[in-house]
């Protein structure tokens, strides 16, 4: 188990101008050290696909292949953390074009002390944010306080959602729903919560990526969590809690 | 320890950043006050569904574009 709903059984501390990527979908450069083909599927690798760190080391030594596997493993992920963060397709297109690549242009400053993955989602996430705030620089600063930020409010719309909503819905049905609620919410909250619940970062990593205090951030994923669970009670409700 | 602040412990004893008096405070208080269980159980399902939710394959267009840029910007040694 590894969700951040299960921390307090583990008594732990946390869940645990254009770009490259936008000038490479206009007019893609000749390629000075090209990989063979754009299919890592079909690229033969020359390490064991299930273990990272075997893959990292060998993408340190230049092999492109090993990369390659890395990127296909966490090709979605990624990109779902960048739509997250931005809302917006070619954004988020950007900043994970942009990610995959600084990552194997720093991949010598990556010291294996944290998993291949948390290393990139930092470096996704800071590429998704300076999109956000080049975006929209008048209509917020995610390092800001947000209104309401502070309020104390006592949920009041509480309803049995039944057993588990998961059954109630398919996967492209809960999809929809999950990704319209997350969408309704303030950016603010939202970078919040995707860091800490989504991706698991802890409090103080969210907080440095974020650029706001540990208090701030823990707030925010209260009211964030808070404001889920309202917009969710729309669609699970089942009757009246007595 | 009231509902105010079981709201806004809330988030603390999800996570278990919460030290063990005020915990048990807490879950004292769940015991008599449905209203707070039910709102503990549903944000502790919020925070799984979106946890646990699988993300959806890249559109073919993004990641073309995506395997194109690596081919094309990616130097021979990091």
């Amino acid at each position: 188990m590894h969700c951040a709903t299960f921390m307090s059984e583990q008594n732990g501390k946390g869940p645990a101008g254009r770009s490259a990527g936008a000038a490479s979908r206009l007019a893609p450069e000749s390629p000075p050290n090209a990989l063979t083909t754009t299919n890592p599927h079909q690229l033969p690798s020359t390490v064991a696909k299930e273990d990272e760190h075997l893959l990292v080391a060998a993408a340190k030594g230049g092999d492109l292949s090993a990369f390659n596997e890395l990127v296909r493993r966490y090709e979605r992920k990624i990109f779902r953390l960048t739509m997250n963060i931005t809302r917006n397709r070619e954004d988020a297109e950007d900043a994970m074009q942009d990610a995959f690549l600084k990552s194997y242009s720093h991949l010598k400053d990556f010291a294996g002390d944290s998993r291949f993955y948390t290393w990139l989602v930092r470096i996704a996430a800071n590429e998704a944010l300076m999109r956000l705030r080049k975006r929209r620089p008048n209509q917020f600063s995610l390092d800001e306080p947000i209104p309401g930020e502070n309020e104390e409010t006592i949920p009041q719309d509480i309803q049995d959602w039944g057993p588990s909503p998961e059954q109630r819905y398919g996967q492209s049905e809960m999809h929809e729903i999950l990704s319209g609620v997350i969408d309704e919410l303030e950016p603010g909250f939202r970078t919040v919560f995707v860091l800490r619940d989504v991706e698991e970062l802890s409090t103080e990593e969210t907080a440095k990526i974020v650029g706001i205090s540990v208090p701030a951030v823990k707030s925010r994923l209260l009211r964030a969590r808070l404001k889920l669970r309202e917009k969710l009670n729309h669609y699970f409700r089942q009757g009246e809690v007595h | 320890m009231n509902c105010e602040s079981v709201t806004r412990e809330m988030s603390n004893y999800i996570d278990g950043d919460m030290d063990a008096v005020l915990r048990l405070e807490l879950e004292v208080h769940l015991q008599c006050c449905r209203h707070c269980t039910v709102v503990l159980n549903q944000v502790k399902m919020t925070v799984e569904l979106f946890c646990d939710a699988e993300p959806v394959d890249l559109p073919n267009d993004v990641r073309s574009r995506l395997y194109e840029a690596l081919k094309n910007k990616l130097p021979a040694k990091p």
